[in-house]
């Protein structure tokens, strides 16, 4: 059976490159980087040769770059470790409701703890306005968090114009960044950023390892206290193979992008046009062209719920996702969408494709032959398709 | 995830469809939680002839509510209103635990194609 796999935005496979250079430092060069004999400087070598190339890849120095094992603790990292340190000039923390949930729930926890959080609202396409940031900032915010590009409809928010107001008003600003790296630019200084959250396994990197980036001069409390790791900002044995891995997983990544985005956008568009053109009432859910990531897709097919259509794809070796309330774990849909004013009904049918390095045209095209099958199998089932062929019910 | 069972009745649903001029239909479930079943009973004495579903939902919701038609189709009413949501999931060979609320809905929706049967009955009479 065909297999195609387009839920790149939850992990994407290992360059072979980038898993065979991990390997060196699994099974030979397998040193402890704080250790001061010659196995252990050739691994601090090389754990400091990673740190750079990271760096370089954001525009950052090397020495703002705190290694973590992943986007979540880069998060966690970031909020409490910046509001801890800065609590006393003020409790009021700023967010998008559109957040990965390891931005949210951390900064919920806050909330329960003595902040006073402001959750900005988005409109129907997942953005933020930079009207709204304006007015939430106080004089007491010490702290705000807006993803760079959304990890559900890829909507890319206007963060350069964010951070210059973020500065003005001297409020820290952190961006998670991790569903835009390796897809679109990513540069600290352009963005106007003071943090910024990676994650290695998106682009190709492998599981278990991200990085918070920290402009130089910004305070920042450490969550794992021991043996001084990290400039005593994260204690714990260093990751090696890990990071190394992602630091030339970011190399390779830096090399390939600008051509990647433009053949990644050319499927991203023909996946969307062919949907919308072969099913009826579809809804595209996010902005078109430059303001969403090169290689998301993400439609709600109405009259169907986004379980059984993962199932059905997945029977015929496609991989994607979806927003429904069966998928998210609890028994609301995605909180993205509801963000965006989508009614729960709809969000139940939502489909997120996110395309990756080895997806070709012929994938694409494969899915289109595949999903209006799938589609109309199950509107057979629906007993809410009835109802709008029989006009008593609203479609789109 | 799923049990082959709940698969195969995923892929091959027994009784897709609806019954003109049923003798009872059921509906549970609303689209905003994400699972509706609507389930038509043809009723022949106090027997259950022919019985038909239409779901909107996940996996479990249409596995269920396949299986609940196979479990009631030439039975009794009475043996039709002991059949009870566990019964269904136990048929299939068990569903995942967060599907056991949510999803598993069908046998209520059986015993509300029965109300309604009853209730049809009720104002024939009168």
């Amino acid at each position: 059976m065909r297999k195609v796999y387009l839920d790149h935005s939850a992990t994407t496979p290992v360059d072979p490159e980038v898993a065979s250079l991990m390997m060196t430092y699994y099974t030979e060069k397998y040193g402890n980087p704080s250790s001061i004999h010659s196995f252990g400087q050739e691994a601090k070598q090389a754990l400091e040769e990673a740190r750079r190339q990271v760096a370089d890849f954001i525009g950052a120095k090397s020495e703002e770059i705190i290694f973590t094992s992943g986007g979540t603790e880069a998060d966690n990292l970031a909020i409490i470790g910046v509001t801890k340190a800065y609590q006393k000039k003020g409790k009021h923390l700023i967010t998008s409701a559109v957040e990965h949930h390891a931005v949210l729930e951390t900064l919920e926890y806050l909330a329960k703890n003595g902040f006073d959080l402001t959750i900005l609202p988005v409109d129907e396409n997942g953005r933020v306005s930079v009207e709204d940031v304006k007015k939430a900032i106080r004089p007491d915010t010490i702290f705000m968090s807006i993803m760079h590009a959304n990890n559900e409809v890829g909507t890319i928010q206007p963060i350069a114009e964010i951070g210059r107001i973020a500065r003005e008003r001297g409020v820290i600003f952190h961006v998670d960044a991790v569903q835009s790296l390796g897809k679109i630019p990513v540069n600290v200084d352009a963005m106007n950023v003071d943090m910024l959250t990676i994650s290695s396994h998106k682009i190709y990197g492998p599981k278990g390892v991200g990085a918070l980036y920290v402009r130089k001069g910004i305070r920042l409390a450490p969550r794992a206290h021991g043996g001084g790791q990290e400039k005593k900002r994260r204690s714990g044995t260093e990751n090696t193979p890990g990071i190394i891995g992602f630091g030339r997983a970011c190399e390779l990544s830096q090399e390939r992008m600008a051509e990647e985005a433009l053949r990644l956008e050319k499927l991203r568009d023909r996946l969307l046009h062919g949907i919308t053109e072969r099913i009826d009432h579809v809804k595209v859910n996010g902005p078109r062209g430059s303001e969403r990531l090169p290689n998301n897709v993400n439609v709600s097919i109405q009259f169907v719920e986004g379980e059984s259509l993962l199932l059905s794809l997945d029977m015929l070796g496609i991989a994607a996702s979806s927003g429904s309330a069966c998928t998210s774990g609890s028994l609301d849909p995605s909180h993205v969408l509801l963000a965006m004013g989508m009614p729960h009904e709809i969000a139940h049918g939502s489909l997120r494709f996110s395309l990756g390095r080895q997806n070709t045209q012929e994938d694409v095209d494969y899915v289109l032959d595949q999903l209006p099958k799938i589609v109309e199998r199950l509107r057979m089932m629906s007993p809410l398709y009835d109802q709008v062929k029989q006009r008593t019910l609203k479609a789109l | 995830m799923y049990s082959e069972k709940v698969m195969d009745h995923f892929t091959n649903p027994r009784n897709v469809g609806e019954i003109p001029d049923a003798d009872g239909v059921g509906e549970v479930g609303n689209a905003k939680c994400g699972d509706i079943m609507r389930i038509y009973l043809d009723i022949k004495g106090d027997i259950i002839k022919d019985v038909k579903f239409k779901t909107f939902g996940c996996g479990a919701a249409v596995a269920t509510s396949s299986m609940v038609t196979e479990m009631v189709k030439g039975k009794t009413i009475d043996e039709a209103l002991e059949i009870s949501n566990a019964a269904v999931a136990e048929a299939l060979g068990g569903l995942p635990p967060n599907k056991l609320h949510c999803s598993n809905l069908a046998a209520d929706a059986l015993h509300a194609a029965i109300k309604n049967y009853h209730e049809k009955m009720t104002k024939d009479k009168g």
